[in-house]
């Protein structure tokens, strides 16, 4: 029993461990009571199946949270990215919906570079607020998540507006070499993202900041620009994930548009194991997190319960996988086991300050 | 330990207290807004029109006045606009089975205390970030709401629609509800014991270096466990509030309360890192986001979403003011 326990400590010490478990789990679970769940067919040469549909709704969720790993690395906290969202959103509809041809990829192309740049400004007011005036990360970015819906329905003009454009459609239900579009999207973001914090040392810098921004500036880092630049980031990442949202109705609502996405984003990123104090983050963890909350969604779909009462499951999971991570959790858990080991020395990161 | 201000002798002005900036601020932004409305809109001076700002927001200034405790021991609560809308959930659909209404009522009034225990469990024992705990105290009690019922629950009992319908007020004609009343005594209730408890002492001196408090032998985990616990309670007087005003309980109703209530909560000079605020400055929070939504439905020409506008260019520019000041911020 011992032998096997230790053997199976280096996997089941792995950061990635409980979440991969728990995402394991839930799609045996899946499996069991509904046997053709993970069941892909060829459909027009394009992929459907249950997994397929997963992965695409994912997407979105997949984008923001890559943003927020960054913020949440530099502990900081990124509350905005929702009404970000429903912003590059309802403006490239305006755009789309307003052009003479709504399927002419000039047109797409015009809004889409449009509604980016707006949010790339925004993003830079957030870095703004945090990184040269020094506001509390959570305060500043409360200001235009609060701000920022009243903004995407004064765009909209309180309407939900409607556009019928086969390019931007493509965004949310496009799809290349068999594969969803979105995903692919999601993905080439993802690997852009690490290939840029964990090729280059930008994500040691990035770490760095995290644990101690007055340390990093004395050693030489510019702080204050490595969390201007997360914060924009952040709101590229949530631009994209609003054309896919919009994309996905063909509509922009000022309201509805990525509603409470920035919760399931930092839900995303505790889940894969990044601490909210900052100082290091997983990117594949985030990820997996984004899909644990996309399945567990789909999942109570599937049986037929209603979409608000699939929140009482949402908490359940997030207590539960917050709990098997919290090192005060495990440390008590392993007293009570035996009194005698030690434990692997875990990693208990000590900081003053988390935020909020 | 004595009832007086605990700042040093040096950052002391004898004229204006530095902490005290911010509420004034927040004082006069207040009047400014209603000589603005006096001016522009005749009907505005009548005092009802203060009346209907506390009747409308009874119930957030109840909740906000849990969320001050929790946040000025640094924390934040984000379940309170769902432990909110179950309150009044659990009200209606145990009134409609047919148990009394004082029964109904203490069970009500159990529910989100128990949770905000919970949860400040959760948070001092197992070191999870509060923001997380609360979140899922959040989808938890949104979920609990639709398990109960998937629509609107109307509430037809006599003790209810009494509280509903009482109006006192002067032969004049201008009224205040049961539940303004019920909101003033929390209020005064929580002013004191902010301002005059050990245990006030205790939540101001977590906010302000939890790590210094422990070593000071200050009961840590029972006030941080306190706290949570408060903010439950006020949340589920607010559900009571609510479901007097409303007269039903409704799964959807309050959905994203948590913000205004932060906002009034940081408008009233509350600084989110913990350790300094007052009750006072939340009430005059509240009145600030109430007088904004009247001022805007006064003029009818602007839409409901400059309301959020404006919100949060106030929520600028008052932490643009505190850090001005200078008051302790990290």
């Amino acid at each position: 029993m011992t032998a096997v326990a230790a053997r199976l400590r280096p996997l089941t010490g792995h950061r990635l461990f409980w979440p991969a478990l728990v995402l394991v789990v839930m799609l045996a679970a899946n499996t069991v009571y509904r046997p053709g769940f993970l069941a892909v067919e060829v459909k027009n040469g394009h992929l459907y199946g249950t997994p397929i549909d997963i992965l695409r709704l994912s997407a979105p969720l997949i984008l923001v949270a890559l943003g927020m790993t960054l913020v949440i690395a530099t502990g900081g906290i990124d509350l905005s990215v929702g009404s970000l969202c429903a912003i590059s959103g309802a403006i490239a509809c305006l755009h789309i919906s307003g052009a003479a041809d709504q399927n002419s990829p000039a047109t797409v192309a015009t809004a889409l570079a449009l509604a980016f740049g707006a949010a790339l400004v925004l993003g830079a007011w957030n870095g703004v607020l945090v990184a040269v005036m020094g506001f509390e990360p959570i305060i500043a970015t409360l200001i235009l998540m609060v701000a920022g819906r009243g903004i995407a329905q004064l765009v909209t003009e309180g309407q939900i507006i409607t556009i019928n454009s086969g390019p931007y459609r493509a965004i949310g239900l496009g799809h290349f070499l068999t594969l969803p579009l979105a995903i692919l999207i999601a993905l080439a973001a993802a690997l852009l993202v690490a290939a840029f914090t964990r090729r280059t040392a930008l994500g040691l810098i990035v770490e760095s900041v995290g644990g101690n921004a007055e340390a990093s500036r004395l050693a030489g880092i510019r702080s204050r620009r490595i969390v201007f630049l997360v914060y924009v980031i952040s709101a590229a990442c949530a631009a994209l994930a609003g054309f896919m949202v919009t994309a996905n109705v063909s509509s922009a609502d000022g309201n509805a548009a990525g509603l409470w996405i920035e919760l399931d984003a930092i839900l995303a990123v505790v889940i894969g194991g990044t601490s909210l104090a900052g100082g290091r983050f997983s990117l594949g963890g985030t990820v997996l997190g984004a899909l644990i909350i996309q399945t567990l969604t789909t999942t109570v779909y599937a049986m037929n319960i209603s979409p608000q009462t699939s929140l009482l499951f949402k908490a359940v999971v997030v207590i539960a996988v917050c709990l098997v991570q919290a090192p005060a959790f495990r440390a008590r858990l392993r007293r009570r086991r035996r009194g005698t080991e030690p434990g692997p020395a875990a990693p208990q990161r000590e900081k003053e300050q988390v935020p909020a | 330990m004595s009832s007086t201000s605990l700042t040093t002798g040096r950052s002391w002005r004898p004229s204006l207290p530095r902490r005290h900036v911010p509420v004034l601020a927040t004082l006069a932004l207040l009047l400014v807004m209603y000589g603005i409305g006096v001016s522009q809109y005749r009907a505005f001076s009548n005092i009802q029109v203060v009346f209907n700002v506390f009747i409308d927001n009874g119930f957030l200034l109840v909740v906000a006045v849990g969320m001050t405790f929790v946040i000025l021991t640094g924390g934040i609560d984000l379940s309170v606009g769902s432990v909110v809308a179950m309150t009044a959930m659990v009200s209606a659909s145990l009134l409609r089975d047919g148990l009394p209404a004082a029964l109904v009522l203490v069970i009500a009034l159990l529910i989100g205390p128990t949770l905000g225990f919970l949860m400040g469990c959760a948070i001092h024992f197992f070191e999870i970030q509060p923001f997380i705990v609360t979140l899922a105290g959040m989808f938890f009690a949104r979920g609990m709401c639709t398990f109960i019922s998937d629509s609107s629950i109307s509430i037809t009992d006599g003790f209810w629609t009494s509280m509903s319908q009482q109006r006192i007020g002067d032969p004049a004609g201008n009224f205040v509800s049961i539940s303004v009343l019920i909101a003033f005594a929390v209020v005064l209730i929580a002013a004191y014991v902010l301002a005059y408890t050990r245990f006030g002492r205790n939540v101001y001196a977590v906010g302000g270096n939890a790590q210094s408090a422990l070593l000071m032998g200050l009961p840590v985990a029972r006030t941080r466990i306190a706290v949570y616990t408060i903010s439950g309670l006020c949340s589920a007087i607010g559900g009571i509030l609510l479901s007097f005003y409303t007269l039903s309980g409704a799964p959807l109703i309050a959905v994203g309360m948590e913000l205004d209530v932060i906002a009034a909560v940081v408008i009233g000079g509350t600084v989110l890192t913990g350790g300094s605020g007052y009750v006072f400055g939340t009430v005059l929070g509240v009145l600030v986001l109430g007088v904004i939504q009247t001022l805007i439905t006064f003029d009818g020409s602007l839409n409901s979403w400059w309301t959020k506008i404006v919100i949060g260019g106030l929520l600028f520019a008052f932490i643009l003011l505190q850090r001005l000041i200078g008051i302790r911020f990290k």
